[in-house]
């Protein structure tokens, strides 16, 4: 441990803290831009420089750590001027836009020089406008809006191993820019989303379907059907005030009643119908190969263009099953059309998100089982967000309101699909069932639970031996995957027989789509919250759930159905890795 | 035969033997005792002789910052690793600068013994030259004597068939002036972008991928053999007690002969200016001393002696040695616009402070130029520079500050004159 003083301030912290982070723990504000608790600083903003007694200049606090006896003064006359000219400067190369801006009232920036009182016209506009970046399905770039502080490029390459993005020129003409400046669209981007989460400003968002949904909404010919993933009840609240991992499902579905939604369901159901599928899958596959079985969950949509991309080997490993989102999407515009006698050509199915993958797998070719595009529109977090403000609905005092019954009824093992290792979690809970008839005795699977990269359980089924591993976030899934395809190419087979992985850090509470300015640990909160919803819930397995057995009994037949293959399953392609269209 | 930019004037040790001969022809480089300090190190000195023998000759190093050779080579050599580098500044980015150019281009052989000892001195197997790119011709000369050092047995394993092997490679820089701040450096050498490093750790302990490095600039590692050869008597009889030695200038701008020159560090600016480089006292105004990063100075500044200490004291920097020279038909405003064009071209881009800082600076500049500015944009240009010198990430930024302030404040009038639209300049093509 070290002494130092902040501001005359004693706290004593590890060996090796930043100064910005003893400040913290000392209970002292220093103002900083490009600093991210989950990154390596870069030092680019150069806000945070604090001075330091016996130090001659000033240093910058993200990247000094703190020696003992250390004083340091993180607010004087000279820091102010200081941290007020970065600002006008960052000011005059910005497009000053936050009338319209997605992150206005959460833009870093905007809250800075709001604190500080800065002028924006104190020093010459040297912005030079740039097109936007929309080629992508899912994400537009912004570069007037962009301040170089590096977090997106950081978490493209390091943090997701993706490396769609990078630095491009030099000086005052340095921009992100693509692969030959093809643009998002025409790059290896997986659309995870990453980047819009991390930007401190508005630089990059979702490509908005807002305006779509409400035309949809308002079209009296067209029946519009809502679904909400599981990490959605985790976050929403967050968007107006209430604290991360506050749970508002009740109040989420009387908020999408009240903006004119005909059906109200639940992604949640279709992620027990994933499980019913997956889990058989699985179980079928366990009792051909033995311990030699290996199956990769599929439902994170940036996972898998990633996987098409950078590891298509391992495409006839991944699970067929299509994502929640899909599957629901496919039942809606049949099963659901048929129970309620409605055409399915009248029926609109809107997806809220977590996400912004989930944007460009609702729009990939064969993603049409139902003779339509299964899922019409896809709104994140964000968004639906938006949609409740402009509507005037005061979501924290809202009744509580259930969803519609035939696809709206959902077990614990769907609420945890939100976070990572819930797939895990739920899957097992029903494929031990499927596999001895008996449900567990302890639902409760803690060792695939947490933040770690990397989880890695054995679990006894039978007497079997099944060895599972989580990853999430693209790296850390990176990293377990060429473990894994190196064992597989050496001895043809691998140590693991179950792998999930979610191509956001923490899973779909941490997903590109959720409300901005997260780090982990709010998204750890975030997934805390939806274990809890699974211990309140009646029924905590897929295989229990009432609407699904009623699905399979009146629809589907039994798992793995033709009819089932037909609409809840999928293939893969293998991708090319510059461009990442389809080879 | 006639060189172009060699000049007798003042005191010729390092470029003592530039011109004279083939650069490339190893022969007579020996012939003029040329690897004797190499024999003699590897058959009677230890690395730590060597170190301390530097330290005592009191080498500064010649790219700008001064930092004591001897100091650098021993925190590198107290490293534990089995590999390390030697690097040899040789992105001589600085505008007016071609100093590390007559060497390179005159005496190839003095950088590589020089290169050879300091990786004796830390312990290094591998030596690295970072070429300028706008020095294609430099690449084969190099390249030439390399081969020709190596073919010898001054090169590669078991040199002079003594225990020590190393080897040099040529690297090609690709036309980045911030490369030449160590840290962008090492992260060119690694092919990443070169942007600088966050330091600490310093290169000595983390320098090229991750092992401890040197890195010297071209000047200063040629100087290393004759300071062995010749002994640190004769080097410290030559500059200041504390800057020994001499100093290559490069003298452009109005003066009558143009090119560099070798001068004892101390002497003053005026003999440099007028006696050796023949500028004229009647038409003269002010230089630019220090290169781009340099100080503006006017007639009031001709006295200075031309050593670190001296410079340090009037709040002027050595930096590389490139003096511009202007006179009273030429515009402190140009000028400035050119320094200020060329910061801003050169700026990587890492940092806020530097990346806009240089573009306002500019924009504002001009403004001033086509007489649309006001006082309030002097102020402000002095205000920025003072930010940038404060929370720029690297030198690069941290020393803008230098040439806009002297410039305003000596010339502030000249400047001042600028704002009012009706004001003619020719040179500002109003």
């Amino acid at each position: 441990m070290v002494k130092v003083y902040i501001n005359d301030k004693e706290v004593d912290v590890k060996e090796g803290t930043s100064i910005l982070e003893a400040a913290r723990q000392a209970g002292e504000f220093i103002p900083h831009l490009c600093y991210h608790p989950d990154l390596e600083p870069r030092g680019s903003c150069g806000i945070c420089i604090v001075e330091i007694d016996g130090v001659p200049g000033y240093k910058r606090s993200c990247m000094e750590p703190v020696k003992e006896g250390m004083r340091v003064k993180t607010n004087t006359k000279r820091l102010r001027e200081i941290r007020k000219q970065i600002l006008q400067l960052l000011l005059s190369d910005h497009d000053v836009e936050c009338a319209t801006c997605v992150a206005n009232g959460k833009c870093e920036l905007q809250r800075l020089c709001n604190l500080m009182g800065v002028d924006p016209y104190e020093v010459p506009k040297i912005l030079n406008y740039k097109e936007l970046d929309d080629t992508s399905i899912a994400i537009i770039r912004d570069p007037n809006k962009c301040i170089m502080c590096g977090r997106c490029v950081q978490v493209c390459n390091e943090m997701q191993t993706v490396s769609a993005i990078t630095f491009s020129r030099r000086g005052h003409e340095m921009y992100v820019e693509t692969f030959y400046g093809m643009g998002l669209g025409n790059s290896v981007c997986v659309n995870c989303g990453q980047c819009a989460v991390y930007c401190p400003t508005g630089a990059i968002y979702e490509v908005s379907e807002v305006d779509a949904v409400w035309d949809a909404i308002f079209d009296p010919d067209k029946h519009v059907v809502v679904q909400e993933a599981p990490a959605i009840r985790a976050t929403l609240g967050e968007e107006f005030g209430m604290e991360p991992g506050e749970v508002t499902t009740g109040k989420m579905y009387a908020a999408l009643r009240r903006l004119g939604f005909d059906a109200v369901f639940d992604t949640n159901f279709a992620a027990d119908l994933t499980i019913m599928e997956e889990g058989t899958e699985f179980v079928e596959k366990f009792k051909k190969e033995g311990e030699n079985a290996l199956l990769i969950t599929s439902c994170s949509p940036g996972w898998i263009k990633f996987m098409e991309t950078f590891f298509p080997g391992l495409g006839k490993y991944v699970s067929s099953a299509k994502s929640p989102q899909q599957m629901f999407g496919a039942v809606a515009k049949t099963y659901y059309a048929r129970e309620a006698g409605i055409d399915p050509a009248k029926i609109v199915t809107v997806s809220v998100m977590p996400c912004t993958a989930k944007k460009y797998e609702a729009r990939r070719p064969e993603m049409r089982a139902s003779g339509y595009q299964d899922v019409d529109y896809v709104l994140t977090t964000r968004e639906l967000a938006r949609m409740i403000k402009e509507a005037g609905i005061d979501f924290k005092n809202l009744p509580e309101e259930k969803a519609d019954d035939l696809m709206g009824i959902y077990t614990g093992a769907g609420t945890i699909f939100g976070a990572t290792g819930g797939v895990m979690e739920a899957a097992i809970r029903s494929a031990y069932y499927f596999i001895t008839g008996k449900d567990l005795e302890n639902l409760d699977i803690t060792a695939v639970r947490g933040m770690e990269g990397v989880k890695e359980a054995e679990l006894e089924i039978n007497g079997a031996k099944i060895k599972v591993a989580v990853a999430h976030g693209l790296g850390n899934a990176r990293k377990l995957l060429e473990k894994v395809w190196k064992q597989l190419e050496e001895t043809g087979k691998t140590e693991y027989n179950f792998i999930e992985i979610m191509a956001c850090p923490g899973g779909c509470v941490g997903g590109g789509g959720q409300p901005f300015g997260s780090d982990f640990a709010t998204r750890a909160r975030r997934g805390e919250a939806l274990y809890k919803e699974d211990k309140s819930l009646p029924y905590r397995a897929s295989h229990h759930n009432p609407a699904i057995k009623r699905l399979y009994e009146k629809f589907l037949g039994k798992p793995g159905s033709e009819l089932a293959h037909k609409l809840l399953h999928t293939h893969y392609y293998k991708r090319d890795r510059v461009t990442g269209k389809v080879l | 035969m006639e060189l172009i930019g060699y000049r007798e004037e003042g005191k010729r040790v390092l470029l003592a033997n530039v011109g004279k001969y083939s650069p490339t022809s190893i022969d007579n480089y020996v012939a003029n005792g040329g690897f004797e300090a190499l024999k003699k190190v590897l058959k009677e000195m230890s690395p730590t002789d060597l170190i301390n023998t530097v330290k005592e000759s009191g080498l500064r190093g010649r790219g700008g910052a001064g930092f004591p050779t001897g100091l650098k080579w021993e925190l590198t050599a107290k490293e534990d690793s089995d590999v390390k580098y030697v690097i040899a500044n040789a992105d001589e980015g600085e505008f007016g600068t071609f100093k590390d150019r007559m060497i390179m281009e005159g005496d190839p052989y003095l950088l590589i013994e020089g290169m050879v000892l300091a990786g004796y001195a830390v312990g290094a197997t591998e030596g690295y030259i970072y070429l300028r790119a706008e020095y294609p011709h430099l690449w084969h000369v190099l390249g030439e004597a390399l081969e020709k050092a190596r073919e010898r047995g001054y090169l590669g394993k078991k040199i002079q068939g003594s225990d020590f092997s190393f080897d040099i490679k040529l690297f090609r820089g690709a036309g980045a002036y911030v490369c030449g701040e160590e840290t962008a450096l090492l992260e060119s050498l690694e092919g990443k972008r070169g942007h600088p490093r966050r330091k600490p750790p310093y290169p000595a302990q983390h320098g090229l991928w991750g092992k401890p490095t040197v890195v010297n600039n071209v000047e200063t590692l040629s100087y290393v053999p004759l300071i062995i050869k010749n002994g640190i008597e004769w080097f410290r009889s030559m500059g200041t007690e504390k800057s020994p030695g001499t100093k290559i200038f490069t003298v452009i701008g109005r003066v009558k002969h143009p090119g560099g020159y070798e001068v004892e560090m101390g002497t003053p600016l005026s003999t440099l200016l007028f006696d050796y480089a023949c500028a004229d006292r009647n038409e003269f105004k002010g230089a630019l001393v220090g290169g781009a990063a340099g100080v503006v100075v006017d007639e009031s500044f001709l006295d200075v002696k031309l050593d670190f200490e001296s410079l340090e004291e009037r709040g002027a920097l050595l930096g590389s040695g490139a003096i511009l020279v202007f006179n009273k038909d030429d515009c402190v405003v140009d000028i400035l616009h050119s320094v200020l064009q060329f910061f801003k071209h050169e700026s990587c881009g890492k940092c806020a402070p530097c990346r806009l800082g240089t573009q306002a600076l500019f924009e504002i500049i001009e403004e001033i130029r086509y007489g649309e500015a006001t006082g309030e944009d002097i102020d402000k240009m002095v205000e920025i520079a003072e930010t940038m010198k404060d929370a720029a990430y690297c030198p690069l930024g941290q020393f803008v500050v230098l040439p806009v302030k002297s410039a305003i404040e000596r010339f502030r009038g000249e400047i001042e004159r600028h704002l009012d639209p009706q004001f003619a300049c020719k040179k500002c093509w109003r």
